[in-house]
């Protein structure tokens, strides 16, 4: 057995999404050529409509934002051997967080008033994933279930407060009063609505991207992740460790829900998002874990969402389709390591009974 | 005598390695044939061809001059061939007579008569002298008896082939003694037997013939009369095995480690160590004795805070523990080269270079301010591939690319670099060839010449009893009593390893 190179390995992890993403779109291709569309045709109004000019694609990234945070603040968790379902319980209760402190008048300078809304919510959603994870980390509860079930509870908890103490005085909508302006995140260009979340996205996939790949602390999360018994072999409490991941997880999913309540809507609306916490997993498994090409992941994502529209009204091609598209790229992700292996054993048993 | 079973240029080749190659090999009727090789030889893979559990590239077979094709084990079992695992295949809550027809088809009957089954088990029981009530549960049976109903299970398929094994891995001195009855008894009956061994003393034990094995090909056949250990030995490895290890002198002695009243309760409830108390001191090697499952997992797994234990204290320089993390235990030099090196002394999918720093990555030397030192990672492990003679592709090999005695060395490498005071080492050769077994049992020795307290937990006898200088023996989480070795009898021991105490031998008695 010939031991492979370290190149060609981390060759084929960088590939890995990329060669997902081609084949999703090879796919769909096949199954909208299937309902007798052009499938070039019906791609080229999707990509018109996701990057097509400047206000496409600022829509594209503007979806690109919420996602990609949860998609990092899953792969934090997943690191750490934590299967972390809970991103869109954790993300509302950011938004909650943010808004308790961003609706309320304060004295400081705006990048303080902002940076208090990412911090209540960094605290808010860690909170709220202290539970799951210290269940699975001391007491060895499944963490999907309750993870999935805590979703629920956030949503309908958010509801509460804004049919409640939360709610804008004199409005039957179930919304929140606006931010004040100093609690706005600031656009990057002025007068459009890119707002400046892209950059802590970014600048976080960079960190993430550092902490693995450089420092102790990312190692040793990965050691706890890659094999637990192992891990602790070596002497570290594993449970401390994992409890860590998970709140730092949640936090990050709470400070994507702070982000687009602060960049986008400028107030706490109910149901102002749907099923972000799922995508983030898709993004994550689409980036193959890893957390630069978590960025090209979600922006794949933002992008399907945002030309999905015109793509339907040129050509008729529904825009939950691209949901299909979507799911084909992460299957592809998930299953091409082990195809190789596939065609040995196809190989292997053609052989023999040929012989 | 007549041929039963004559194999003709066997080759088994999977997608990554050939491990039979061209091999031939002929058992006589009413005979034992030892097949003898190393780890990893292609032994067991040669006779699971012969059982059906795999096919044969190419070759074939032939069942008293017949040429037959074995695609399963049903067709296996058809042709009278019958095989005997080193790892039971027996459900511990049925009873014996249940467990031997499980998976049997009778399609006369759509009820089982368990009583005819059962009297049917007594009748062969007799026969062959196995002492079997079919009734027993086999949770509560001995494991030299568990192998019998193995081996009976077999018979009862009306097998005239019966391979074994490494029928004697989990057998006590005593018990592999009654084993050789049992295979003597089975030959005398006309059945053929095939030992699947890598021990020599088996072998002059209990064969007739002789088949070496080396790299999946055969060495040789040779018949017992004609050959000695030392030459099998030779045709085995491929050059002189002398297990002459270099020892060095005594050195001063002091207390590095004390265990008082240690006790380990596992999940399931049950106390796997009991009031066990010991001193070691450093430049010695304790080693501990005993059957496998007494224990020893357990008892290292306590000592090396990998299990909290249940009652009882351990120190180390000069601290008492009644709770030891992991991390106390390294922190106070404690290294540690566990049973199950897959699952908890590496990570697989890591590289060299990164398993060689798993719990050192804290070290001046490998990081600052919490970053990862690469370039001093790297050489390190470097370092390390040269003076433990690893082979692998490079430092950045990943580590499950590498082979089972590289993987080994890689924990000894790492566990030893460190410069430890106590080494705690827990099968450190299982599942090695001899050339790298003869070099981590030199390591053990060269760490003792240097100071270190090793404690060696192992159930390969000849390994303690070559590198030891004090044995224990460990059973049912007890210590049977400590010999020092200028004091050894194996038969002593034997009885210790089936639960005797010291004491009792000599006929004296202990209030404790």
């Amino acid at each position: 057995m010939k031991p492979k190179n370290k190149g060609s390995i981390d060759y084929k992890r960088i590939l890995l999404p990329f060669a997902g993403i081609s084949a999703g779109l090879i796919l769909g291709g096949i199954i909208i050529a299937m309902q007798g569309v052009n499938p070039f045709y019906a791609y080229y109004y999707l990509l018109y409509g996701a990057i097509g000019n400047k206000q496409s694609l600022i829509s594209s990234l503007l979806k690109t934002i919420p996602l990609g945070i949860v998609g990092l603040a899953v792969i934090f968790s997943y690191k750490a051997g934590i299967f972390n379902i809970g991103g869109e319980g954790q993300f509302y209760l950011g938004a909650v967080g943010a808004t308790l402190v961003g609706t309320m008048p304060l004295p400081i300078p705006a990048l303080m008033h902002v940076l208090l809304c990412i911090v209540a919510a960094i605290v808010f959603g860690g909170l709220f994933a202290l539970l799951p994870g210290y269940l699975k980390a001391y007491k060895g509860f499944n963490e999907i279930v309750i993870t999935m079930l805590l979703n629920y509870v956030a949503l309908l908890f958010t509801s509460l407060l804004l049919q409640g103490p939360m709610q804008e005085p004199g409005t039957f909508f179930n919304r929140s009063s606006l931010f004040v302006p100093t609690a706005l995140l600031p656009a990057v260009f002025p007068g459009q609505r890119l707002h400046w979340g892209i950059g802590i996205f970014l600048v976080l996939a960079l960190l993430l991207h550092v902490l693995y790949r450089y420092t102790t602390l990312g190692f040793r999360i990965e050691n706890v992740g890659l094999n637990r018994r192992a891990s602790r072999y070596s002497g570290e409490n594993t449970k401390h460790l994992m409890l860590f991941s998970m709140i730092i997880s949640g936090s990050i999913a709470g400070m994507a829900g702070a982000i687009e309540v602060m960049g986008v809507n400028g107030r706490l609306v109910e149901n102002f998002i749907s099923g972000v916490g799922y995508d983030g997993i898709a993004i994550a498994l689409l980036a193959n874990l890893n957390p630069l090409m978590s960025i090209l992941a979600a922006f794949f994502f933002g992008a399907l969402r945002n030309g999905a529209s015109s793509m339907q009204i040129a050509t008729g091609v529904s825009s939950s389709f691209v949901y299909i598209i979507q799911a084909m790229a992460v299957l592809s992700v998930i299953t091409m390591p082990g195809i190789p292996r596939i065609m040995k054993k196809m190989k292997a048993r053609r052989v023999k009974n040929h012989a | 005598m007549s041929e039963i079973l004559v194999l003709k240029n066997i080759t088994k080749a999977f997608p990554k390695v050939i491990a039979n190659q061209d091999v031939n090999f002929s058992l006589q009727k009413g005979q034992v044939h030892a097949l003898l090789g190393e780890n990893g030889a292609g032994k067991t893979t040669l006779m699971n061809c012969v059982c059906g559990l795999y096919q044969q590239t190419s070759g074939e077979i032939f069942i008293n001059n017949q040429a037959v094709r074995i695609d399963n084990c049903s067709q296996a079992v058809a042709h009278g061939i019958g095989m005997v695992h080193q790892h039971f295949m027996l459900v511990p809550e049925l009873s014996v007579a249940e467990n031997v027809i499980l998976g049997l088809k009778r399609e006369k009957d759509f009820f089982i008569k368990i009583e005819d089954v059962e009297r049917e088990v007594a009748e062969l029981s007799e026969k062959y002298h196995f002492g079997l009530n079919p009734k027993a549960f086999i949770k509560d049976l001995p494991v030299g008896m568990q192998q019998r109903v193995e081996i009976l299970k077999v018979i009862y398929r009306q097998a005239s082939i019966i391979i074994l094994d490494e029928a004697t891995a989990v057998l006590t001195p005593q018990e592999s003694e009654e084993l050789f009855h049992i295979v003597e008894n089975l030959v005398k009956q006309e059945k053929s037997v095939i030992l699947i061994t890598h021990k020599l003393s088996e072998v002059m034990r209990l064969a007739d013939q002789v088949t070496v094995l080396r790299d999946g090909k055969v060495v040789g056949t040779v018949s017992k009369e004609k050959t000695n250990e030392r030459e099998l030995a030779k045709m085995m490895v491929g050059r002189d095995v002398l297990f002459d290890f270099k020892r060095g002198k005594e050195l001063e002695k002091s207390l590095k480690m004390n265990v008082e009243n240690l006790t380990v309760i596992d999940t399931r409830g049950i106390e796997k160590i009991h009031q066990l108390s010991f001193s070691l001191y450093s430049g010695e090697i304790l080693g501990v004795a005993g059957v496998d499952g007494n224990g020893q997992l357990e008892l290292s797994e306590a000592l090396t805070g990998m299990t909290t234990y249940h009652g009882g204290s351990i120190t180390l320089a000069d601290k008492t523990y009644k709770h030891m993390s992991t991390k106390e235990s390294y922190r106070n030099g404690v290294s540690h080269i566990p049973q199950d090196r897959q699952h908890t002394g590496l990570i697989m999918e890591r590289s060299l270079e990164k398993n060689m720093i798993l719990a050192d990555y804290w070290k001046k030397e490998f990081s600052s301010y919490g970053f990862l030192n690469q370039k001093s990672i790297t050489k390190h492990a470097a370092t390390l591939m040269q003076s433990f003679d690893i082979k692998a592709s490079s430092p950045l090999a990943r580590i499950r690319e590498l082979s089972g005695g590289n993987q080994q060395k890689v924990i000894l490498a790492r566990e030893i670099s460190r410069g430890p005071d106590i080494l705690i080492a827990v099968q450190p050769t299982r599942g090695l060839d001899i050339g790298a077994t003869e070099f981590v049992r030199q390591q053990l020795i060269d760490e003792r010449d240097k100071g270190t307290a090793v404690l060696l937990i192992s159930t390969e006898l000849d390994e303690i009893m070559q590198v030891a200088d004090r044995i224990a023996v460990l059973y049912k989480g007890e210590f049977m009593g400590i010999l020092d070795r200028d004091c050894l009898d194996v038969h002593e021991i034997g009885l210790m390893m089936a639960g005797v105490r010291k004491k009792e031998m000599e006929g004296g008695y202990d209030e404790a």
